[in-house]
């Protein structure tokens, strides 16, 4: 085994050690101290960069969230205005109407009342008139055929007689 | 070796030397093959970390690959330290990427352009170093943030009274046996993985020499197995860079928090 034999060799461990010393001494100095330091910063701050990121999106989001909640309570109560509004007007012109209505229904019974009385009152003249009328007819016809005259007043309580029954 | 005649599955862990450097005492410090991959080892990663560098908001192909690496030990230091295990991640992650790239060059097939890779971790004066490396700066942290106090680390919460002879010591071994255990782990899978590989090989050239029915009936099942294998290896080179990165961590989190 030459790892063994050549320990024999008065410059295989001397030389071993220093190259490896060297070498080694390199990469931890230059390549371990010198340039991994430069990677992990720059890992980490992109890390940070990107959990900043994120954290800026999950805010704008909540933001927006609120914003949509807020918006649609805001249609939501605008909508229940309009509605009640709708509403409210709704009920005023059924109101107006039903008033409006009696008022006019009032008139026409007014009117159709007075109209009423109108005709009975004519009525009620007609029927003097005639009554008066044929009594005059009748106290003629009756001197006429017998030659006798009727008190006015009589012919009167006679027609009255025939005509009310 | 070819020229015995035979396939020498160790000669793969040799070390070459390529040219001398300077004498440190009477040791001589020389540049070796195993010097020449660590150092194309920490090139590449060099290479395939400037492609991170980017830095941009909205990361490209390369960036996300580079930030997967780096995001999967921070991950794991966070996991099992802490926030305060920010502070060690530099070390893990160079400790990772490093070990990952030289057990994944080790096993690339770039013999087919006649270059001979070498698995520098398969060699414990390497992992050995990490591994003593790692246990330092677990006692180091946890002499310095505990003082005395991070000896009652070797005395879990409810540890019996009539135990207590018994416990720490059973603690205090298993706590020494952990800078070994972390070398010899990484050391043993990649030697066993590599030679495992150069017996199949071996199998198929010496199939093969032995006639074209056995090279067929030889070759293709260990071609085969081979082709298996080399799957495995490059998950169990992952896997080792993994546990090594892992239980630096977990070794750390006893420093740092102590229970």
């Amino acid at each position: 085994m030459p790892q063994i034999s050549q320990f024999a060799e008065s410059w295989y461990a001397a030389s071993q050690i220093f190259w490896v010393l060297l070498t080694f001494g390199f990469v931890f100095f230059v390549i371990g101290r010198g340039m991994l330091p430069k990677i992990e910063a720059t890992v980490d701050a992109r890390d940070r960069k990107v959990a900043d990121d994120l954290a800026a999106a999950k805010a704008a989001h909540a933001a927006a969230d609120n914003l949509e909640e807020s918006y649609r309570q805001q249609s939501d109560a605008s909508r229940a205005a309009a509605q009640k509004a709708v509403t409210d007007a709704k009920d005023k012109a059924a109101k107006d109407a039903e008033k409006r209505l009696a008022k006019v229904d009032a008139e026409l019974s007014d009117k159709l009342s007075a109209a009423e009385a109108d005709v009975n009152a004519a009525r009620t003249s007609a029927m003097a008139e005639i009554e008066s009328v044929a009594a005059e007819a009748a106290g003629d016809l009756v001197a006429k055929l017998s030659g006798v005259k009727v008190a006015a007043a009589d012919a009167k309580a006679a027609v009255k007689a025939v005509l009310h029954g | 070796m070819a020229d015995q005649g035979k396939v020498d599955p160790m000669h793969q862990f040799e070390v070459q030397k390529m040219f001398d450097m300077f004498h440190v005492g009477n040791h001589e410090v020389a540049f070796t093959t195993s010097a020449m991959w660590m150092l194309i080892a920490g090139l590449l990663l060099w290479v395939f970390m400037i492609g991170g560098m980017k830095r941009q908001l909205v990361p490209g192909r390369w960036q996300v690959a580079v930030e997967g690496f780096t995001g999967f030990i921070s991950s794991m230091m966070n996991a099992n330290i802490g926030p305060e295990g920010r502070k060690y991640t530099p070390y893990v992650f160079s400790l990772f990427m490093f070990i990952l790239m030289l057990n994944v060059i080790g096993l690339m097939p770039l013999g087919l352009f006649g270059v001979h890779p070498f698995t520098v971790t398969s060699h414990f004066t390497i992992t050995g170093f990490l591994a003593i490396l790692s246990f330092s700066i677990v006692l180091i942290v946890g002499f310095w943030r505990h003082g005395l106090h991070f000896f009652s680390l070797f005395v879990p919460h409810g540890t019996p009274w009539w135990l207590l002879w018994l416990i720490p010591v059973i603690e205090l071994v298993s706590f020494l046996v952990r800078p070994f255990s972390l070398a010899l782990r990484l050391f043993v899978a990649m030697t066993a993985g590599h030679v495992l590989m150069k017996v199949f090989a071996s199998f198929i050239i010496d199939g093969i020499a032995a006639g074209p029915a056995v090279g067929l009936g030889v070759g293709i099942p260990s071609m085969a197995l081979m082709v298996g294998i080399s799957g495995l290896e490059l998950l169990v080179a992952g896997i080792q860079a993994y546990v090594f990165a892992l239980l630096t961590s977990l070794y750390l989190n006893d420093a740092v928090n102590l229970h």
